[in-house]
């Protein structure tokens, strides 16, 4: 039996500025405990602005949003902002790191607001995740003197740090060549199987999105699709 | 033990930009610099003023007030009639204390009191040449007088006993006699306003060290002053009393007055110019601290603002991650608090160390106050209220700028990248 850990319901978005746009139109969707789910679409078709939408970041849209059999439509910013530091780990398209921070200390920032663990503990873990995408020997260095690719890691690292329901990444190995697109891709396997863990990833990627559980279409803000993989 | 997150984030904006954070840092130090320089200054002369004042006035000053009655007679006799009188001049009323020696003696006994002594003061002219110098005289019983102001202490030149083993002595105030030329010895010729003129022998000089008291202020026998005014051996003008606890006076003065009927004055309300001088002292170096104050919180706002502004991204990408808006004004709210606790206590430091190089300043008054240095008053309320004043600045500078960071919608900028 599937258990729904996302559910959206007749979502519309509109921009309003420089004139009126609707460009989510009608969303139903919904997502599974323990799925490795990908998000396609051609570019501008609105990938990034629902995973605004389903990351709390963004509130202004009409319809329903439910995650983990919380209704978060409507919650204030100061509930919004705890529950996502609790339930859900997030990969910008554009890996926004703390520049002055080592890539430890990123990782680290979403750990110490929730507070789960001792500070010692979470430096091991932290240094965990690190060793999984291949920057442990990175892990001392500030962020602003890494690469694309190795601010993308660290971002994704971060994600992971509070072991959260979700994982949303948006073109999470966009920047990674094909050895650390592996690598990554892996490693939300292995989180979906082993920890039961949700993964979102919006992608370019065709071999990528092929390789996960299921694919769903975004096309001029109508999800025209779906695809389950074998 | 490591830092909370938020403690961690401030401090690494502020390392980031260490020009800007210590020149706010400096405008606090500043303005709290000056404000223990300057209050510590204003505090020691209104001590110093006090004191000296305090050292040759007493607490408490009992005397036969002449006054013009409230009531005329004809408003008396014709209250509902138009009763027009100018200039009304009070009667022939001598300045006496009655029963003056029986108040003493009842005064002496009171256990608040610490000394009472009796007194008589004359107006008169010191004959030097052809000039008539103004001053008075005080007919006083000289070891009860300086049990009430320690004059033995204050004698320049001479013995306070002196007077009382020459028939007629005077101790004059030391500018007094500056000014007559006299040293002790040596005969001053003294007319009264009722045009009696006689000689007195000098026996001493005396020193308050406030020009005002030096410059006319003389002292002799009781009986001497009583002989001069043509006055029998029981007539006394007044009676100076000092207190046990300088706190009881007013009461004390007003008890004094119900009982004995004659005027009592205390010295907070004799001397109210001293303290509204002080008063303005005070305002005075609130107001510049008060200034200085403002320019550095303006200085807070504006670094403040201007890292938001520079962080604006990290700002998103943390409360994207799961930092409310509290903990984001808790971010800012700890800068301002840290350069303003920083910046205040090496604001105390500065303001000691002016203090210091102040009260070693040489200071020469003449003879209108007699102090060789600044004074200075190391209080250290004044370093409590620096610092307190230090920390509610910066915290009220950082106000808007933390509160304007809280309210940052990371989605905005998230996007907009
Ligand atoms: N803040 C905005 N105001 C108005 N229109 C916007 C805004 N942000 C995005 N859009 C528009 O909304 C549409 C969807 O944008 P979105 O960023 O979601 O596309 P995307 O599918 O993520 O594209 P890409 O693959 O290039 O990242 C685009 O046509 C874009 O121009
Ligand atoms: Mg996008």
């Amino acid at each position: 039996m599937k258990n729904a850990i996302l559910k959206v319901s007749n979502v519309n978005k509109w921009f309003h500025d420089p004139q009126e746009f609707h460009v989510l139109q009608n969303i139903n969707m919904e997502a599974y405990r323990g799925e490795f789910l990908s998000l396609v679409g051609k570019s501008g078709c609105g990938k990034s602005t629902l995973m605004y939408l389903l990351s709390t970041l963004d509130t202004d849209y009409k319809g329903e949003i439910t995650i983990n059999d919380v209704l978060v439509t409507g919650k204030n910013q100061n509930f919004l902002s705890r529950f996502r530091n609790a339930h859900i780990g997030f990969v910008f398209q554009f890996h926004y790191l703390l520049p002055e921070f080592s890539s430890l200390e990123n990782v680290m920032i979403p750990a110490r607001r929730l507070g789960k663990y001792p500070f010692e503990e979470l430096e091991e873990r932290a240094y965990e995740k690190l060793k999984w995408l291949g920057m442990a020997d990175q892990a001392k260095k500030p962020a602003n003197k890494l690469s694309g690719g190795q601010q993308q890691r660290v971002a994704i690292a971060r994600a992971l740090i509070n072991d959260p329901d979700i994982i949303m990444g948006d073109e999470p190995t966009g920047n990674l060549d094909s050895v650390n697109s592996g690598i990554v891709f892996d490693i939300f396997k292995q989180l979906t199987r082993e920890f039961n863990q949700t993964i979102i990833a919006v992608t370019h990627d065709d071999e990528f999105a092929s390789n996960t559980d299921r694919v769903i279409e975004l096309q001029d803000g109508h999800i025209i699709g779906e695809h389950i993989n074998a | 033990m490591k830092l909370p997150i938020s403690l961690d984030i401030a401090k690494t904006h502020m390392l980031s930009r260490k020009r800007q954070t210590f020149v706010a840092m400096m405008g606090v130090t500043f303005g709290i610099g000056m404000f223990i320089a300057l209050v510590g200054l204003m505090n020691g002369l209104n001590d110093l003023t006090e004191e000296l004042s305090m050292s040759a006035l007493p607490d408490i000053r009992i005397f036969n007030d002449v006054s013009t009655s409230d009531q005329n007679i004809i408003e008396v006799m014709n209250p509902d009639g138009w009763n027009i009188v100018h200039s009304q001049k009070p009667k022939n009323e001598s300045t006496k204390l009655r029963n003056g020696f029986q108040i003493l003696h009842f005064i002496q006994q009171d256990p608040r009191v610490a000394g009472a002594s009796p007194l008589l003061t004359s107006q008169v002219f010191f004959n030097y040449g052809p000039v008539k110098l103004n001053a008075s005289i005080m007919g006083v019983d000289i070891l009860q007088e300086d049990k009430l102001f320690d004059l033995a202490s204050k004698m320049r030149e001479g013995n306070i006993r002196d007077l009382l083993t020459t028939n007629d002595g005077i101790i004059l105030g030391r500018n007094l006699a500056k000014k007559l030329n006299a040293k002790p010895g040596d005969r001053v010729q003294i007319s009264t306003p009722e045009g009696f003129t006689t000689r007195l022998k000098v026996v001493g000089i005396v020193q308050f060290g406030m020009g005002a008291v030096d410059d006319v202020r003389s002292y002799a026998n009781l009986s001497t002053v009583q002989r001069i005014m043509g006055r029998d051996n029981r007539y006394m003008t007044e009676i100076n009393v000092k207190m046990k606890e300088l706190e009881a006076a007013p009461a004390v003065a007003r008890e004094y007055e119900k009982l004995f009927g004659y005027k009592a004055e205390d010295w907070e309300t004799a001397n109210a110019t001293v303290l509204v001088g002080k008063i303005i002292r005070n305002i005075m170096s609130y107001a510049v601290t008060f200034t200085l104050l403002l320019v550095a919180g303006f200085g807070i706002y504006n670094i403040l603002n201007m890292t938001i502004m520079n962080k604006i991204k990290d700002i998103a990408i943390l409360k994207a991650t799961g930092f409310n808006a509290r903990d984001i004004r808790h971010i800012f709210m700890t800068q301002s608090l840290i350069i303003g606790l920083l910046g205040s206590v090496l604001g105390l430091m500065l303001g000691y160390a002016l203090s210091l190089l102040i009260s070693r300043a040489p200071l020469d008054l003449g003879d209108a106050l007699a102090t060789t240095h600044f004074p200075v008053n190391f209080d250290i309320t004044f370093y409590v209220i620096g610092i307190v004043f230090g920390v509610i600045t910066t915290s009220l500078a950082g106000f808007l700028p933390s509160r304007k960071a809280g309210s940052i919608d990371p989605i905005e900028i998230i996007r907009g990248q």
